[in-house]
């Protein structure tokens, strides 16, 4: 026990566990890409909510989503404390000090990001879990989606949040790796591309979804109106 | 070549310290930084007026006493460079050139441009050692190395401590210098006596010491005038866990 939190005061321990967590998380995302890939077929939802019902009828997917969400929290508590933690470092700033000169901007920003995909996932959460999770009458998931994204703003913000996740992860992938100490020269260039796929292709794939129901949208609203 | 200088000056720990200017004539583009500072100095104890106090030993890159940030880039703006290896051309004639001491809470200034290092021994003395046995030198073949090892142990055995990975780093983090300590040792047969107590050790050491907690930001391998990659961050990590898990 005692070597246990020994771990967790070191350093090394507190960002082993966010990069663990954090690559707990990216193993979520490709799940739920996967699934709302479904949301494509042209079939008015019928194998998407079919997918729903699965999950959450499924127990083991009930245990997971437990840890997802204790991974999400220790992510972020985690990554606000090292950042607080950090600031205090040095009292006495440099009049100087050109970081953009020596290192990513994506590596120094990961604060900033991570708060907006915090902002994101709460009104995600409120808007498309909790409805479908915890109100008593069945509402379909298909429609939820639907609805929420024929209203540009809030397409909008989704195509913000995400671009800001890629960039989050644009950094935090390869970074997870160095910090489990799995990052050496040989691996270091397989990390770097195959980190493409996780921070430019995932974010992208999910914003094909609020752009596909946007335009959708747009197409059903002038047959009705009978504009053009 | 002519120069505008802007200096921290702190008499002692205790001042609060505040930048001067100074102007410096004729300077050749072949002097190096400190003979920069030579000439400084010298013009200001002609004029009787105190020195500007900085670190300096070897002048050829290879003690880590000295130590500048320069124009906000540790050992200035140039790659694998110490302070002593940079030379005045690669600025501008009439340039101003804003000077300060390495910034971490655990280097404290003692005076104008030298800041206390001795963190980074306490961080050795933790765990930067190996055991030998005395008595006749072993035979020089009864160890056998893979050539790898050597070569990798030997890259990071070259770093000089001198901080400029901590002064550059956002988080004011020891990582590369202890990993470069590490690494050195856990690579070599005669490092591993000692192995899991000594990355232990170190990293305590280096976090009591109040340095940051490392966000791979990678400023450190950019501005190490060694050129300590961080590769062998990733080899700390690995031997911390190694440490604690195995
Ligand atoms: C809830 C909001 C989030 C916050 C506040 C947050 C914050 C942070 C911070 C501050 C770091 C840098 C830690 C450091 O280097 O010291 C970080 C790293 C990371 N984040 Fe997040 N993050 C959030 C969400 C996410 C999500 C949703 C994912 C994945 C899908 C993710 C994946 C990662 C990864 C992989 C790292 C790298 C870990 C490492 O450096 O070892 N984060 N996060
Ligand atoms: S790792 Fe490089 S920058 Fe850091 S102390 Fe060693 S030589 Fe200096
Ligand atoms: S004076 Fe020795 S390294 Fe610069």
């Amino acid at each position: 026990m005692n070597s246990i939190l020994a771990f967790y005061y070191s350093s090394i321990g507190k960002k082993v566990l966010m990069s663990l967590t954090g690559l707990f998380l990216i193993v979520f995302l490709v799940e739920h890409l996967i699934g709302n890939l479904l949301l494509f077929a042209n079939d008015s939802g019928k194998m998407y909510e079919a997918y729903g019902d699965f999950l959450v009828s499924n127990p083991v997917i009930r245990f997971i989503e437990i840890f997802l969400f204790l991974g999400v929290i220790v992510h972020a508590i985690l990554g606000v404390i090292l950042w607080i933690k950090n600031r205090k470092t040095r009292p006495v700033k440099y009049k100087y000090f050109r970081l953009k000169d020596n290192s990513p901007l994506a590596s120094r920003t990961t604060i900033w990001t991570g708060i907006v995909i915090g902002i994101f996932l709460y009104i995600h959460l409120k808007s498309f879990f909790i409805p479908s999770r915890f109100t008593s009458q069945k509402v379909s998931s298909y429609e939820l989606v639907m609805h929420a994204f024929s209203n540009p703003w809030y397409d909008l913000f989704y195509l913000i949040a995400l671009l800001v996740l890629g960039y989050h992860l644009r950094h935090g992938f390869q970074s997870a790796f160095q910090t489990l100490g799995l990052r050496n020269k040989t691996y270091a260039p397989f990390l770097d591309m195959l980190a493409f796929i996780f921070w430019f292709l995932i974010p992208v794939g999910f914003a094909a979804i609020p752009v596909y129901f946007f335009f959708y949208h747009q197409a059903v609203s002038t047959m009705i109106m009978g504009v053009h | 070549m002519n120069f505008t200088l802007k200096i921290w000056r702190q008499k002692n720990q205790k001042d609060a310290g505040r930048f001067e200017m100074y102007e410096v004539q004729n300077i050749s583009p072949d002097a190096s930084f400190l003979e920069m500072l030579d000439v400084l100095n010298n013009q200001l104890v002609l004029q009787d007026r105190d020195p500007v106090a900085f670190d300096h030993d070897c002048r050829e890159g290879i003690c880590g006493s000295c130590g500048l940030m320069i124009n906000g880039r540790a050992h200035g703006p140039g790659r694998k460079q110490a302070t002593c290896d940079v030379r005045m051309r690669i600025f501008d004639d009439g340039q101003e050139l804003v000077i300060e001491p390495w910034r971490a809470k655990p280097f404290p200034v003692i005076k104008d441009l030298v800041v206390d290092r001795t963190a980074m021994d306490r961080i050795m003395q933790a765990g930067g050692f190996i055991s030998a046995r005395t008595g006749g030198a072993p035979d020089a073949n009864s160890t056998p190395v893979t050539k790898e090892n050597a070569e990798e142990s030997m890259d990071a055995a070259a770093c000089i401590g001198c901080g400029a990975c901590i002064a550059a780093c956002p988080n004011s983090s020891a990582m590369l210098f202890v990993a470069a300590k590490v690494s050195q040792f856990a690579l070599l047969p005669q490092g591993q006596i000692e192995r899991k107590e000594r990355v232990q050790k170190m990293v305590i050491q280096m976090d009591k010491e109040g340095f940051g907690n490392c966000s791979n930001n990678y400023a450190c391998e950019a501005e190490c005038p060694k050129g300590i990659l961080v590769t062998h961050i990733a080899r700390l990590n690995r031997e911390f866990l190694r440490a604690k898990l195995v």
